[in-house]
């Protein structure tokens, strides 16, 4: 786990190279990824590492590592900033590997880069077909990676292995039809000896599916349906011909429990979005949280949130998997703030509701049932919908510390849409979004605010929404402190062994907070949108935080 | 944590009776008097498809620069204008006069400023040489607004607003200015450690700071930190006019007329 560059065996000499070389020298030591299933079981005894898109199985976003604290984090200071050279939101999540990073840019690029230094070792480019549609931005959310090979969703429906060591592809397969707008932005999931992914399209009125794939060959082992086909169950939840464009995209990555052998998928909205009275039924699995076997893709469970929605609630969240006593028994739990703005417990084994309580402010629904059923309260033509359409959080990964007991997520607070349902004609590879919406605001024409910031000044200001930290206890539903921030955030979390919370938002500010307290320890002001989750890892003994502002990723280490 | 801001957000509870704005409820009486009437625009509508149409579209970009739907005319601005241009005709009869009753040209005028909706609202629009002289004098405007680098830049500059506003948010603006504020615009009250008070126009802000610019004209950047007091406040300097309605027009078309540099 030694890399090139900073270990020089001392009174080596080259020439006049010798003078630009740092103090001594050492053989260089080869870097070659080689990544077993079980050391990704594995994955919390090297936190050295960041192995998955959301660190370990369990999602939890909670690194051991303790080097950098609440005493130190001052002492921060940045180590190196790559520049992307593409243009658009960086929504990527890096992984850092045997001393190398593995991080993806717009549109279907895999760079490997010295995680010490930021320099780049190669780069692989996929070019994705003219066709490719996304509604939202042509995102990657990064790769994941298996002994010696790195995976890849595109654009275009494809999944690519990449040779770690050369950037050389081994595989390319389809996925999805890139015709009808099938397209893969989530990183992939590995498990066992496949790869699994989602697709996303629900805006184009796909027919949603997870479907696994085997490491070595790419060959397809199993699809999952998210919207069941006739004959199968949940099939009644869906009139006539709804089902065939129904959407529930899969487009975050799951999570994975090995003891139960279960992943978790959050599955997005059901098409066309605003216009539900054109889909009659609870329109299953859309906005559901489903469990499959990752051998053969079979369903074992679900819990739809959001029946029949009609606000574009995707339920795309990370399933975040943790085991804490519930009512005096250890239980396994699993956490998730969802974008229709309620904040739920489930047990994981089953399936079966434990609690669930607003988290921003809710009209669209009254309440929930002792099954978790929301009670709808839809609102008259015209008025404002709370939470907005892009909820009271999104797809940006939270954070759960076993050390606090706190679950941490960005939460949009005080922010409204007012729908527009129309009735909507499905054509394949078309938009298909019955109707649209208008963000609140207190003045008429206001500017109001949408998916991504690319404006330095905020014209829209905190009158239509503002985005807030918030630290969860799982136990009350309640918030046990929230620090909230001018603009509405897209950051995802971080948390370590030292109670930290590293996150950021659209406003470019990089904070570390107490994990305990939510006090503001240190921030870096990096002045471009932070939409993605920041990273930790440790390279010959130093401990690094990584994040993505603008067109940056920035890496932060302790002083020297 | 909590910020200053955060106090301003119990005042955001009732956004709603805004959104809505002065076409609803009881602010309606009040722009009666500036507005023509749906049934104006209702019969404009059949006057247009009989007299109009034929020429210029049902989407009113049949001329060649000229979008009626949009408000883009070759030289016309005020109401006066149109009824000058369609009552003894342009450009050498290529546009030929129409013999009109007068509320038959009423109802064109509201149907073209309705933007083609029947279901829409016309505001009218008056002559724009009365209006800079009511801009520049008793309506009271340049004493704080600035237009092709003349006057005070402490609110907003109006160089360009009739490229970047509709008449009808023009209207709103001069009539009941607090439904129309922009959050942005919304103006500031800081109280420095060392005791100065600070007032001005919000030019943009973020979780740790503001920046605006002051009464003084100067632009100023605050941390909130430093700060001992902070408001945000949801009332205008502006107040509502008192001018009549047939004076704001007449300020509506000087508005409208200002499109940036020549």
């Amino acid at each position: 786990m030694k890399t090139v560059q900073r270990t020089w065996l001392p009174g080596l000499v080259l020439g006049g190279l010798l003078a630009l070389a740092p103090e001594g020298l050492v053989t260089p030591h080869p870097l070659q990824a080689q990544v077993t299933y079980d050391r990704i079981l594995n994955a919390s005894d090297e936190p050295q590492n960041w192995l998955t898109y959301n660190g370990t199985y369990s999602s939890q976003r909670h690194s051991g590592l303790d080097q950098i604290t609440a005493a130190n984090v001052g002492d921060l200071e940045s180590k190196w900033v790559l520049q992307n050279q593409v243009f658009g939101a960086w929504q990527s999540n890096p992984i850092v590997v045997d001393g190398i990073m593995y991080v993806t840019e717009r549109p279907n690029t895999i760079m490997a880069v010295d995680p010490v230094t930021g320099r780049v070792f190669w780069k692989y480019r996929h070019t994705p077909d003219e066709n490719a549609r996304v509604c939202c931005g042509a995102n990657n959310r990064g790769v994941a990676i298996l002994d010696d090979k790195v995976f890849m969703g595109t654009l275009d429906a494809r999944l690519i292995a990449i040779d770690a060591t050369n950037g050389q592809p081994i595989w390319n397969v389809e996925v999805g039809d890139v015709n009808s707008a099938y397209s893969v932005t989530m990183a992939p999931l590995v498990v066992k000896d496949k790869v699994i992914v989602g697709v996303g399209g629900g805006e184009y009125g796909i027919r949603g599916f997870v479907a696994a794939y085997d490491a070595d060959t790419g060959e397809e082992a199993w699809r999952f349906y998210t919207i069941p086909g006739p004959g199968e169950p949940g099939h009644e939840t869906w009139e006539g011909d709804d089902w065939e464009h129904g959407g529930a995209s899969v487009w975050v990555t799951g999570s994975y429990d090995a003891d139960l052998n279960l992943t978790y998928w959050g599955v997005g909205n059901p098409g066309p979005d605003w216009n539900p009275g054109q889909r009659p039924g609870d329109n299953l699995f859309s906005d559901s949280v489903i469990a499959l076997d990752p051998d053969t893709g079979e369903l074992v469970w679900y819990f739809q949130f959001t029946p029949n929605d009609g606000y574009d609630y995707d339920s795309v969240q990370v399933p975040v998997l943790v085991d804490i006593a519930w009512n005096g028994a250890p239980r396994r739990l699993m956490l998730w703030a969802n974008r229709n703005g309620y904040f739920y417990v489930l047990d994981r084994v089953t399936g079966e509701f434990l609690t669930g309580s607003p988290f921003v402010r809710v009209n669209w629904s009254s309440g929930l049932t002792e099954a978790g059923r929301p009670i709808p309260t839809p609102q008259p033509a015209g008025s404002p919908t709370w939470p907005g359409n892009q909820g009271g959080t999104n797809w940006y990964p939270p954070s759960f510390s076993p050390s606090t007991g706190l679950f941490y997520v960005s939460a949009w607070e005080n922010y409204a849409t007012i729908y527009r349902p129309e009735e909507s004609v499905f054509t394949p590879g078309r938009a298909f979004l019955g109707g649209g919406f208008d963000v609140l605001t207190p003045t008429p024409g206001a500017p109001g605010v949408g998916i991504g910031r690319t404006n330095p000044i905020n014209n829209w200001t905190d009158a239509v929404g503002h985005g807030t930290v918030m630290a969860m206890d799982p136990r009350t539903g309640g918030a046990r402190w929230t620090y909230e921030q001018f603009d509405v955030s897209d950051g995802g979390m971080l948390t370590t062994a030292s109670d930290l919370l590293f996150t950021g938002g659209r406003e470019g500010h990089f904070h570390a907070l107490d994990a305990r307290t939510g006090e503001l320890l240190w921030k870096a002001s990096l002045g471009g949108q932070i939409v993605m989750a920041p990273i930790t890892y440790m390279v010959d003994g130093r401990q690094y935080v990584s994040v993505i502002s603008g067109h940056t990723l920035v890496t932060f280490g302790l002083r020297d | 944590m909590r910020f200053f801001t955060r106090t301003i957000l119990v005042c955001y509870a009732g956004p709603i009776m805004l959104l809505g704005g002065p076409e609803q409820g009881l602010a309606q009486d009040a722009f009666a008097d500036h507005r023509y009437t749906s049934e104006a625009i209702e019969a404009g509508s059949r006057v247009y498809v009989a007299n109009c149409a034929l020429c210029h579209g049902a989407n009113g970009d049949g001329v060649d620069g000229v979008d009626l739907r949009r408000g883009l005319f070759r030289a016309a601005r005020s109401d006066e204008d149109l009824r000058g241009v369609i009552t003894t005709g342009v450009a050498n009869g290529r546009m030929p006069a129409f013999d009109l009753r007068s509320a038959e040209l009423d109802g064109v005028i509201a149907y073209i400023r309705a933007g083609f909706d029947p279901s829409g609202f016309a505001v009218k629009v008056g002559e724009a040489a009365r209006g800079q002289v009511l801009f520049e004098g008793r309506g009271g405007c340049a004493s704080c607004h600035r237009i092709n680098g003349r006057g005070p830049r402490t609110a907003p500059d109006l160089s360009e607003i009739g490229l970047i506003r509709t008449p009808a948010v023009l209207q709103r603006t001069l009539l009941d200015p607090s439904a129309a504020l922009l959050p942005i615009n919304r103006p500031i009250r800081a109280v420095t450690r060392g005791g100065e008070t600070i007032r001005g126009r919000r030019l943009n802000e973020d979780t740790y700071t503001v920046q605006l610019i002051d009464s003084r004209e100067q632009l100023r950047s605050l941390v909130k930190a430093d700060l001992v007091e902070y408001e945000v406040s949801l009332t205008p300097v502006m107040p509502p006019t008192t001018l009549s309605s047939e004076e704001v027009a007449d300020l509506l078309g000087y508005l409208l007329s200002l499109r940036g540099l020549p």
